[in-house]
């Protein structure tokens, strides 16, 4: 009995998050926005996604997020499709490129939100609001309101409220484009740490290469015109990781072999 | 300790207090100097004492013109509100009903009135009837707005949490209408005694008596002119705590996170 559990434990485990099966997309007006993917997630990786503007990082993450659906091919979440996501195990979050908090509602309301609308007891919510605040370190700001905080507090306000439903799959929309490069480090080192202890798979849009090395498992590069993937670059450091890492000579490689690669998507982003 | 001048509420309350107290003083002074006749203008003791002497006819006014002001007020509101919640569930609505409620708004209240006044038997119908008819635009159209200006990335994020259409109206687009909502309850407000007492005026025209506009009609046939004053500063004095109980309200829903609400920032 307990072998068979845990069997299925195993099993579950190993389903990749994400299965991206030739899924295209063409826009409305014609332009091809994503060329056949072709991607797997599997549990516990960490993806970021980066390329020159117009290469579909945004579209595939929307794809992923189940905002806009593909105009042709397939997509698979843990084997099944989009309408099992939700279910326990399963749980989606989607963080903005804005923290998209409700000005109205003191801090802690508004990480209880989803809990709230899935009509969850009060109770319960509260609590899990709780502990998802205190993740972000942010215990002492539950009573405030969004405008008394700093744009990286309501960034953190905005991942407790992805965190609050106990996400299998983070997808992060450039969540921390618009904040200084001290803010932003300190940001990126709690994400990364806490999807490795939580063993979350993410997939995050970015535009830094450095941001890209420091967070990921594994980098997707993309390229424009049509929007495709154009190659994918390992990240082979071990968890959890700090300041140290970014401080390495292997750090500094890494961005240069990525800036490499960058560059010839750019190049072969031109129009021909 | 803190400077006397220096305390908040030194400059909101004691420096206008100062200036009122200086115009009522001169003025007094210039009256009492030049010996302006009370039939002309009155000094500042001549329309206490008319206060005190007429008060019950006055009082009595004050509280046929507030009766009206409020029922209006409060009529602008409830229907104003539904309205607005119509508009935004339904564009056809909005189209078709937006040029009567325009209509309304742009006829002066003065050329309506006496005919509300003729085809209305019962005094305080026709008169609440009139002071709603202009006080309700405000309410319809700021609300309107409010309730449409939802921010969009937040209205995504409640789509994406599938919140159904009451929760969305709940969470989101009532607490975003709010700021919108009291701006047009400040003007409404103001509006609605702005109607009660031109009503009062156009009625008491037909010799219908009612309210501190007739008080006035009535004084100025007498030439009593400080009972005119007594009246007319009985209006004003509705009309600022009216204007101030507004503002309060303003502050208590919105003064922790809306911009229009908060004290300047230091």
């Amino acid at each position: 009995m307990i072998d068979m559990l845990d069997q299925t434990a195993t099993t579950i485990s190993r389903t990749p998050v994400v299965e991206i099966l030739s899924a295209e997309k063409i826009f409305a007006n014609g332009v091809r926005g994503l060329d056949p993917i072709q991607l797997s997630i599997r549990p516990g990786e960490f993806i970021s996604l980066i390329g020159p503007s117009g290469c579909g990082k945004s579209t595939l993450l929307k794809l992923i997020a189940n905002l806009i659906e593909p105009t042709d091919g397939k997509m698979l979440w843990w084997r099944g499709d989009f309408s099992k996501v939700g279910t326990i195990g399963r749980q989606l979050a989607f963080v903005f490129q804005d923290p998209t908090l409700m000005p109205w509602s003191k801090v802690d309301a508004n990480v209880r939100l989803p809990l709230d609308l899935a009509g969850m007891p009060k109770a319960e919510a509260r609590q899990r609001a709780e502990a998802a605040l205190a993740h972000v370190g942010l215990t002492q700001a539950a009573k405030r309101y969004p405008r008394q905080l700093s744009g990286g507090m309501r960034m953190r306000v905005s991942i407790a409220r992805a965190l609050v439903t106990n996400p299998d799959l983070l997808l992060m929309d450039e969540p921390f484009g618009a904040l200084d490069e001290f803010t932003r480090n300190k940001l990126d080192e709690d994400l990364v740490n806490l999807c490795f202890e939580r063993n979350l798979t993410n997939v995050f849009v970015t535009h830094s290469i450095y941001e890209a090395i420091f967070l990921s498992t594994r980098i997707i590069v993309m390229a424009a015109n049509p929007g495709r993937i154009f190659a994918e670059y390992i990240v082979d450091e071990p968890m959890p990781r700090n300041d140290n890492f970014r401080r390495s000579d292997r750090f500094g490689d890494m961005c240069r072999e990525l800036s490499a690669l960058l560059s010839d998507a750019s190049l072969a982003s031109l129009k021909p | 300790m803190t400077p006397l001048a220096q305390r908040p509420w030194f400059g909101k309350v004691m420096a206008p207090l100062a200036v009122g107290v200086i115009i009522v003083i001169t003025w007094q002074w210039a009256c009492t100097a030049f010996e302006v006749p009370r039939y002309l203008f009155p000094k500042p003791t001549d329309i206490a004492d008319s206060l005190a002497t007429n008060w019950r006819p006055l009082f009595g006014s004050l509280w046929s013109t507030l009766y009206v002001t409020f029922l209006a007020f409060g009529l602008s509101v409830t229907i104003g509100t539904a309205i607005a919640f119509m508009f935004v569930q339904s564009k056809l609505i909005e189209l078709s009903l937006l040029p009567y409620a325009v209509l309304l708004q742009v006829t002066p209240i003065a050329a309506v009135a006496p005919l509300i006044i003729i085809l209305v038997k019962d005094t305080t119908t026709a008169l609440t009837l009139c002071a709603t008819v202009i006080a309700i635009f405000p309410i319809i159209s700021n609300t309107t707005i409010g309730l449409r200006s939802v921010d969009p990335g937040l209205a995504a994020y409640f789509r994406m949490n599938k919140a159904g259409r009451w929760a969305t109206l709940w969470r989101l687009r009532i607490p975003g209408a709010l700021p919108f909502f009291l701006a047009g309850l400040r003007i409404s407000s103001g509006l609605s005694l702005v109607g009660a007492v031109v009503a009062e005026f156009i009625a008491g025209t037909g010799g219908t008596s009612a309210g501190l506009a007739y008080q006035i009609m009535q004084a100025s046939f007498q030439l009593d002119i400080p009972q005119m004053f007594a009246a007319l500063f009985l209006i004003t004095l509705t009309g600022v705590l009216l204007f101030a109980a507004m503002v309060k309200l303003q502050q208590i829903l919105l003064g922790h996170w809306h911009e229009s609400a908060m004290e300047a920032e230091r």
